[in-house]
């Protein structure tokens, strides 16, 4: 009799133990899923700002043709922007097509039959609530990330985290001081 | 960031199995008062026929009855794309896997509220006083706070609790009245004997029955408050900038504008209660903390993050909101600059979405005014209020000759030139008056009436 208890006693600690591990595991695969997911957001909006880019290229020229340089960094910006591979990468080129846009923006003040084109203001609102969205889907990857690796390396979890291979992610965040603290241009 | 919510739940599962228990008893009191011990059985039937019954009504069509009830409209995004943009960066922040529909009511108060027991028909309300009176900062703040709900799963939550309080309430309404007036069940069990212990039982109910439903709201209300702080807590969170959910919710306590639409039920759901008019209803029975202490603990945020708005609680009330397991996985975040753009709506502009969310035509008379005819009006046309001059309504006209009043889009491109630098207007071949402003310069325009494109010079 007490050896059929204590099997007893065991198979709910193997049971309950077994839950914990499925457990712990869909918790850092729902995580990993949000993540991913957050990744996918930064990219449909980085993608969406590219082809807007092209058209937005088109119309400043019709006003503006002689602004070559600024025009040409744009084009430049926005072929690194797509070409770019891996997190760091993806953060740098963006970074630096961000900086083009503002500064092509910019020129635009000068030329008042520019800013009352209508296309020239439905492409700048859609660029600049494009960027808005850039950086929410950059801050919720983040957090993201910042959750998904915390859980991945506290104890216990990281035991299990080491058994089913799941890796630290990278954060998208520009490592350049001097441009994370550029100051906002207004319109 | 998601664990916050599940120290949330656990709170508010342990309210709701406390009223289904209330219930529950409750109805055991009633089938005992009107049948003996018999009846106990069927005393928690009928509570839990009262319950399925006001919850089958909540979800078959609240959203659509509260919706209807204030005027809501949907909006799709041609009418205010800037408000769209700014739902869907909320969207984008709070990671929810769906795109909420909006709504808007065409209301001088300004207010906002969340609806939707699932996805598909979950939708923000806002109101066209909120629209004009509140800079883009602002109102990200508010649709933010909104998103919060939807994602924490507040509205769900509530009205679950708005269904349990309405049936407790209903049975002890019927356990107090039957006391009142239905004396002889009692006369006939003290007959029977045994008097005693129902005596004692009649006394307990009536107890019960007048502090359950007292408790439930009581408990209820308290859940809500806290489910308040938590979505200002999110809204900070997502928008990294608490700042323009502290200055809405000023603007919106101090509008002192009385919301046409509200009611006791729906007031819960609304970003600051609508019925007391200075917002600043406290106390137990409040659905809402006072909107002072909400702004107060925003103000007092030194970063973005659930622990700073947490520290900025505890400095406030001296206690928590924040559960411990959520403060542990909290990421660090500053805020952002305030991004200074204005109002995305003007108060015309806001109106003329709300008639045209409504069906109204807008028509224009070459004098410049510009009268909106309800959809049902019948006749072919108006006397323009200004000048008096006879104007077709272009719908009903159409309709009435039965072609397509407008020219193919194909037509040569007119011209028109300027006369002077002010305000202008002339008139298209199709009959449309276009107006330019004085700071018009592009070289065309796209006539509204039959969309051919006019070269201006």
């Amino acid at each position: 009799m007490p050896i059929v208890i204590a099997l007893v006693v065991l198979l709910v600690i193997a049971l309950g133990f077994v839950g914990w591990i499925a457990g712990a595991y869909n918790g850092l695969i729902r995580l990993r899923n949000q993540l991913e997911n957050a990744w996918a957001q930064i990219d449909v909006q980085l993608k969406r700002r590219c082809d807007l880019i092209p058209n937005l290229v088109e119309t400043v020229k019709g006003y503006a043709a002689h602004e070559r340089g600024t025009l040409e960094a744009v084009i430049q910006a926005r072929n690194m922007a797509v070409a770019a591979k891996g997190v760091a990468d993806r953060a740098q080129a963006d970074n630096v097509l961000s900086g083009a846009l503002k500064s092509l923006f910019a020129v635009a003040e000068a030329y008042p039959n520019l800013k009352a084109d209508q296309t020239f203001l439905a492409l700048q609102e859609e660029l600049t609530s494009t960027e808005n969205k850039v950086a929410f889907a950059r801050q919720f990857y983040n957090d993201s990330v910042m959750s998904y690796n915390t859980q991945i390396e506290i104890f216990p979890r990281n035991v299990i985290a080491g058994m089913f291979h799941f890796t630290r992610r990278e954060f998208f965040e520009v490592k350049d001081d001097a441009q994370r603290n550029a100051p906002p241009v207004k319109f | 960031m998601w664990e916050q919510i599940r120290a949330n739940q656990r709170r508010s599962a342990v309210l709701i199995v406390g009223m289904v228990g209330t219930l529950l008893l409750l109805g055991m009191l009633v089938g005992d008062t009107w049948a003996g011990p018999d009846g106990i059985v069927l005393g928690i039937g009928a509570a839990l026929i009262v319950c399925g019954v006001q919850l089958g009504i909540y979800i078959a069509g609240a959203e659509a009855l509260l919706l209807h009830g204030a005027f809501a409209k949907e909006l799709k995004r041609d009418d205010s794309p800037q408000l769209f943009d700014i739902v869907e960066e909320m969207q984008i922040a709070s990671g929810l896997p769906f795109l909420p529909r909006i709504h808007l009511i065409d209301d001088p108060a300004p207010n906002a509220f969340a609806v939707g027991s699932k996805p598909a028909n979950s939708a923000i309300c806002v109101t066209t006083g909120l629209l004009h009176r509140l800079n883009r900062d602002e109102l990200q703040g508010v649709i933010a706070h909104e998103m919060s709900h939807l994602k924490n799963r507040d509205v769900q939550f509530m009205t679950l609790a708005a269904v349990l309080l309405g049936s407790i309430v209903i049975l002890s309404e019927i356990i107090v009245r039957t006391m009142r007036f239905g004396s002889r069940s009692r006369d006939r069990s003290e007959s029977r004997g045994g008097g005693q212990a129902q005596a004692l039982i009649l006394v307990l109910a009536l107890v019960f029955a007048i502090l359950g439903p007292l408790m439930a709201q009581l408990l209820s209300f308290a859940c809500s408050r806290k489910r308040e702080y938590l979505a200002d807590a999110c809204g900070a969170q997502f928008t990294r900038y608490p700042a323009g959910l502290a200055a809405a919710l000023e603007k919106i306590s101090q509008a002192n504008v009385p919301v046409s639409f509200a009611g006791k039920a729906t007031a819960p759901l609304f970003i600051v209660n609508p019925l007391a008019a200075d917002g600043e209803s406290a106390g137990l029975f409040a659905t809402h903390p006072p909107t002072a202490a909400r702004i107060k603990v925003l103000r007092g945020m030194t970063g973005a993050s659930f622990a700073a708005y947490d520290a900025a609680y505890r400095q406030a009330t001296g206690r928590g909101i924040i559960g411990t397991e959520s403060l542990r996985a909290d990421a660090p975040a500053t805020i952002r600059p305030a991004a200074e753009t204005g109002p995305i709506t003007t108060r015309r502009e806001v109106r003329d979405t709300a008639y045209r969310a409504h069906d109204y035509v807008a028509v224009h008379c070459a004098c410049g005014a510009e009268t909106n005819v309800p959809a049902g009006h019948t006749a072919d046309g108006i006397t323009c209020f200004r000048c008096g001059t006879a104007l077709p309504i272009p719908a009903v006209a159409e309709a009435l000759a039965g072609t397509p009043a407008t020219a193919p889009a194909t037509a040569t491109p007119l011209a028109y030139t300027r006369t002077r630098p002010g305000w202008e207007s002339f008139r298209c071949a199709c009959g449309q008056t276009i107006q330019l402003s004085p700071s018009f310069a592009a070289p065309q325009v796209r006539c509204p009436g039959c969309d051919r494109i006019i070269q201006i010079s």
